[in-house]
């Protein structure tokens, strides 16, 4: 769907949407001027002007979205701006404190940008400071806030890891889960894809800096790599709450069948497909529901 | 591989445009779907047709095309990835095997799985060029491994806007985010530190200032990947928005 149809859609249902807007040429021009002159990125507050001028709104699912992602950023972002000037960090090698800031920049600009993006569509974005998340994960419902299972996360290193790979897995399943929702929104479809991409990269260097960590909170046995085995967390914290914490980020991978064609084995002998590879083959979605429940004792 | 090549190789592209314009015009001028039929048939037989492309594979139009393209691109890189363990480079480390091995078999996961889901709708198996590639030299695979997977990752999520349906938007979703992965991965086993480098992504769509990835229309994921692909590749139909 491109803008003009769905001002022609508009149109058909509201045919003064152009005297709402502007006239209609005016308002195609000044769109076909904004996309040459504005970078890509920016096309998501051009696209919500729009739809603010004429309607007052953004669609209400859009904005939701655009909503859920700017909490999660939010979290993430604090969680990197502590992590980075933690004593956990301190012990951790010049590379690792360096990628951790990489991602807690990267995370920042997510925020300004989301936030920019919701404004821009008329809406209010929520805020949030350090004061609101709790890293130690004692927030829930029952729990004792600063004193969760993961209250060594910024003076232990293997356990900062271990909740920076659980939050970045957690992030790309949360975006994954929203992509419906933004169908027809082709800006902002595009630029949650893009932030979701990024995502996925950070776990991927987060879930190799673990690898090559020494005492890094692996199971026994398992090989961690950058892609997500079957359910497998890769982590074992010691800690049976903190691990259940964990385990619900990771459950549902282990899906082997994607969209009614079995993957295992779908490459014959010549390239034989373990089950485990076939779930790393692809990335699982959550609902907002379940991420909301993952990071509930990350609020206070 | 350099942007400056993928906006050289834009001439090839003209070339191939052309042909295709002649062929539909050909196509009207010889008046029937059954003739046309007869003709496609005769042709496939014959190489280098004037104006009758017997190798091009067309894409095809709406959700469907967006998946051949996905499905093109995976062919490509599961047969990169298959030549690569086929003639591993001197003294692989084990680490590099292991992933590089994974990546090969979540790659041929993908190309199967769209061969599957797209069924008689499917394109055929693509030619491919290596030959720029010196599979026995670490630097010259993983820089080609690089560019294929961040590329990967630009066509997915430039592609994701095309798509109308949220089942196959969802698959789509599931697949850029390992690409991401392995994208990530490799830029760390040639430059530690470079996961996501998005400033040196800008070329393939990416945003460093807001921290987004790359993102490109179809066409200019085609001009690119079209130095690795001997067929010729038709994705006039595919929708633009």
């Amino acid at each position: 769907m491109n803008l003009k149809n769905i001002l022609t859609e508009i149109e058909q249902v509201d045919p003064e949407v152009y005297d709402r807007l502007d006239t209609r040429r005016n308002a195609m021009q000044r769109f076909a001027t904004i996309g040459k002159v504005l970078a890509t990125a920016a096309v998501p507050f051009a696209m919500g002007s729009m739809f603010k001028k004429a309607y007052g709104q953004t669609p209400a699912d859009v904005l939701d979205v655009l909503q859920f992602a700017l909490t999660l950023e939010y979290l993430e972002s604090e969680f990197y701006k502590q992590a980075v000037s933690s004593a956990a960090a301190a012990s951790a090698s010049a590379a690792d404190r360096a990628a951790l800031t990489v991602i807690r920049d990267h995370e920042n600009a997510h925020v300004v940008f989301l936030r920019a993006a919701i404004t821009a569509s008329g809406g209010t974005p929520v805020t949030f400071t350090a004061a609101n998340f709790d890293f130690s994960g004692g927030s829930a419902a029952g729990g004792t806030p600063g004193a969760g299972p993961f209250a060594s996360a910024f003076t232990a290193y293997p356990v900062l890891l271990a909740v920076a790979q659980t939050f970045e897995d957690t992030g790309v399943r949360a975006y994954k889960g929203q992509a419906g929702r933004l169908v027809n929104n082709n800006d902002v479809l595009t630029a949650a894809l893009q932030i979701h991409a990024v995502e996925a990269r950070h776990a991927s260097k987060v879930r190799l800096m673990r690898r090559m960590l020494t005492g890094n909170l692996v199971p026994a046995g398992t090989t961690l790599q950058p892609w997500i085995t079957l359910n497998q967390s890769g982590i074992d914290t010691g800690n049976a709450g903190a691990n259940a914490a964990i385990q619900k980020s990771y459950n549902g991978e282990e899906v082997v069948l994607q969209a009614g064609v079995p993957i295992t084995n779908i490459g014959g002998t010549a390239i034989p497909i373990s089950a485990a590879e076939a779930s790393e083959a692809f990335d699982e979605p959550l609902t907002k529901a379940q991420i909301l429940d993952i990071v509930d004792p990350f609020i206070r | 591989m350099d942007p400056q090549s993928a906006v050289q190789k834009n001439g090839k592209e003209k070339s191939l445009l052309q042909q295709s314009v002649n062929r539909r015009n050909f196509l009207l001028f010889t008046g029937t779907a059954a003739s046309a039929a007869l003709l496609s048939t005769a042709c496939g037989k014959e190489e280098d047709a004037p104006f009758f492309p017997s190798t091009e594979v067309n894409l095809g139009s709406g959700d469907f095309g967006v998946l051949n393209y996905a499905y093109a691109l995976e062919q490509l890189e599961a047969a990169f990835y298959i030549q690569v363990m086929a003639t591993p480079y001197a003294s692989m480390p084990a680490i590099e095997a292991e992933f590089l091995k994974d990546i090969r078999d979540h790659e041929v996961a993908h190309r199967e799985f769209f061969k599957a889901a797209l069924g008689s709708n499917a394109i055929k198996a693509l030619e491919v060029d290596f030959s720029s590639i010196n599979f026995t030299n670490r630097a010259s695979v993983l820089g080609a491994a690089k560019a294929f997977e961040d590329l990967g990752v630009a066509a997915y999520n430039g592609a994701g806007k095309l798509l109308t349906s949220t089942d196959f938007l969802l698959i789509a979703g599931k697949i850029v985010s390992v690409e991401a992965r392995h994208a990530a991965l490799v830029r760390e086993l040639i430059t530690p530190g470079s996961f996501a480098d998005l400033a040196s992504l800008a070329p393939l769509g990416a945003n460093n200032a807001n921290a987004l990835d790359g993102a490109l229309m179809p066409k200019d994921v085609l001009a690119i990947a079209g130095t690795y692909i001997k067929t010729k590749i038709n994705a006039n139909n595919l929708p633009t928005s």
